[in-house]
């Protein structure tokens, strides 16, 4: 029997101020209307403009549970289609990327559609003479995505009608996707790299709550960020610089009290950033030569001021989070209420030296990587919370720290660093987009 | 395998059976979990690369799963041992199937040495297991009268494919 279908009630039973329900990690019943209210009532982002250069090129990925695929039409405009044959359903695409030419032809029948979805051919057409096939919905073409936006080549989409606009739900927080941006001397990312792929056996929340917990990398991390550091300072009596990886892994070692300064912002509609005044990015070897370019480009005061912000983790609600001063995003693919996938990607700044680059290749392989100690680290304990919150005894998982009564979740507001005030922004917008298109329950006879 | 500590080589008196060899014997070190040991047959400029792209050639502009040094290898090393490292309670074990190692490359005159490896791979723990398959591609010189290891480049089968963790060394 349902629980929560149809029960905005019990979806908001599942968060209090300071603690959420284990069912928002473990109930396949909630992960089920997660795909189908809250990857469809927000923003999702799908892909960059950069991997879709030419006309025809296309990526499949999905919106929650749901195929889609992104693709380059013939006059350069970008379309989201359902990757469904609207004949017999086969998926039009099976292929991560790819260029389709002028037009999709399924595999299947050689039904085949334009690069904006619609119907182009039907072999054998006669045969469809006087059945009404132009009522059905098979004649329509691929589906599209009802919403798409395209923001500075970051492309968004939002399956539900209901709802903001992009621009009203992000808000503010898109400046640290610009940010990220202009870091490129010329105003330009292009995703390069294979993206690393990661299997975790939680629930995806956990993954996209841990990008703001800074109060767990000197404690989970002390065997990877730990020994590293003190691995090093054996090495450090041969001389020489202090190597990239160490520049990368040691600030995971720093205090809370410099997680505590460096302070968290938090958005409405769930989005928020560690790192406002400064970060575990701020220290890193200056790259010769790349900051005469960005004077050139920007001016110096302007150079300065988009080199200083040093923001640590972005996290674009539902599911994202972006890392502007190393340039990766990473995506928490939901797959299950007990399994998400980890895609890990990278851009690279347009006209910089190539050592920024390899530095950001580094930072993936050394932070993201299911090759990663510190990924070892951090999947450790998710799957230990994944398994652990079958114990019957205790029903809340904890989400207190730094917990002001009366927090308002549609304000800005800057806070400590180890505040869990960002959880509980995601927490709030959670409730409000799982339940945003959820019908009320039909009214139960007072006799039963 | 004491013949490795008592015969002085030269890359002049590189055998292609030395070269079977030391490969034999670095997969053995691995999977006793003898890792200081495994360190040792590695040369101080080496590093071990797993790529993430298919037929990829380069470790620094393009993705890759590992692109260690040996600084990086010791790392791991000491952290697989560490009191808190917790994603090693249970500890993981490995096991290694090579198929005999081809040599593409005997150049004494250059003291660099190729082999080619294809290698099933099983990684354990608790009650998980794991299975990789793929191809070493070794690197070799000879330093102070060994075999040392300057390059070892591992491509799995399906670099593309999510993985859970990955711990050991393959």
């Amino acid at each position: 029997m349902s629980k929560y279908a149809s029960n905005p009630d019990a979806i908001r039973a599942l968060v209090r101020p300071e603690e959420v329900h284990r069912d928002v990690y473990t109930s396949p019943e909630v992960f089920r209307l997660e795909m189908r209210h809250l990857f469809a009532n927000t923003w999702v982002y799908v892909g960059h403009a950069s991997q879709i250069p030419e006309k025809g090129d296309y990526i499949t990925t999905e919106i929650g549970d749901q195929p889609v695929l992104v693709v380059r039409h013939t006059d350069m405009s970008v379309h989201v289609l359902y990757n469904r044959c609207p004949h017999k359903g086969v998926k039009i695409a099976s292929e991560a990327c790819g260029n389709t030419g002028k037009f999709f032809r399924c595999p299947y029948h050689a039904w085949s559609f334009k690069t904006n979805g619609n119907l182009l051919a039907i072999p054998l057409k006669k045969g469809y003479e006087n059945t009404g096939l132009e009522n059905s919905e098979a004649v329509k073409g691929l589906a599209p995505v009802a919403h798409v936006k395209v923001y500075r080549d970051f492309i968004f989409a939002r399956l539900n009608d209901a709802g903001e606009s992009f621009e009203e739900f992000f808000g503010e927080s898109l400046s640290s996707i610009d940010n990220m941006i202009d870091r490129s001397p010329e105003g330009k990312l292009v995703l390069e790299g294979a993206p690393l792929r990661y299997m975790h056996n939680c629930n995806w929340k956990m993954l996209v709550e841990n990008q703001t917990d800074t109060c767990h990398p000197m404690v989970a991390h002390e065997s990877s960020a730990g020994t590293a550091v003190s691995v090093w300072e054996k090495e450090q009596a041969k001389g020489g610089p202090k190597p990239m990886a160490v520049e990368v892994y040691a600030p995971f070692m720093a205090p809370y009290e410099f997680f505590e300064g460096m302070g968290i912002r938090v958005w409405p509609h769930g989005h928020g950033h560690t790192g406002v005044t400064t970060s575990i990015h701020a220290d890193y070897s200056a790259v010769p030569g790349y900051f005469d370019q960005m004077v050139e480009t920007y001016g110096e005061e302007r150079a300065r001021q988009i080199l200083g912000e040093n923001r640590h983790n972005t996290v674009y609600f539902p599911h994202i989070m972006v890392k502007g001063p190393i340039q990766t995003l990473r995506l928490f693919k939901p797959i299950a209420a007990d399994k998400t996938l980890v895609e890990s990607y990278t851009f690279r700044l347009v006209g910089a030296p190539d050592m920024l680059f390899e530095r950001t290749l580094m930072y993936n392989r050394l932070i993201n990587a299911p090759t990663s100690i510190v990924g070892h680290d951090d999947l450790e304990v998710y799957e230990r919370a994944q398994k652990g919150l079958a114990a019957d005894a205790l029903e809340w998982v904890n989400v207190q720290r730094l917990y002001e009564p009366g927090e308002d979740h549609e304000e800005t507001a800057i806070a400590n660093g180890t505040s869990e005030r960002q959880m509980r922004n995601q927490f709030a917008a959670w409730v409000h987009y799982m339940t945003l298109d959820m019908e009320e329950p039909a009214r139960v006879e007072a006799a039963e | 395998m004491t013949t490795d500590t008592l015969t002085r080589l030269t890359p002049d008196t590189v055998t292609e059976a030395d070269l079977t060899a030391f490969i034999y014997r670095e997969a053995r070190l691995l999977d006793e979990l003898r890792y200081e040991d495994w360190l040792k047959l590695y040369t101080e400029d080496a590093h071990y690369w797993m790529p993430a792209e298919w037929q990829q050639t380069d470790p620094r502009l393009q993705a890759s799963l590992m692109y260690e040094d040996m600084l990086l290898l010791r790392i791991r090393v000491e952290r697989l041992a560490g009191a808190r490292t917790f994603s090693q309670k249970p500890k993981s074990r490995a096991q290694h199937l090579l198929q005999a190692p081809q040599v593409d490359e005997m150049n004494p005159g250059a003291n660099l040495f190729r082999t080619w490896t294809s290698f099933h791979y099983v990684e354990t723990r608790g009650d998980e297991k794991e299975f990789f398959a793929g191809w070493a591609k070794h690197e070799i010189r000879v330093e102070e009268g060994a075999l040392k290891i300057a390059l070892k480049r591992v491509d799995l089968l399906n670099f593309d494919a999510p993985f859970g963790n990955i711990q050991l060394f393959m």
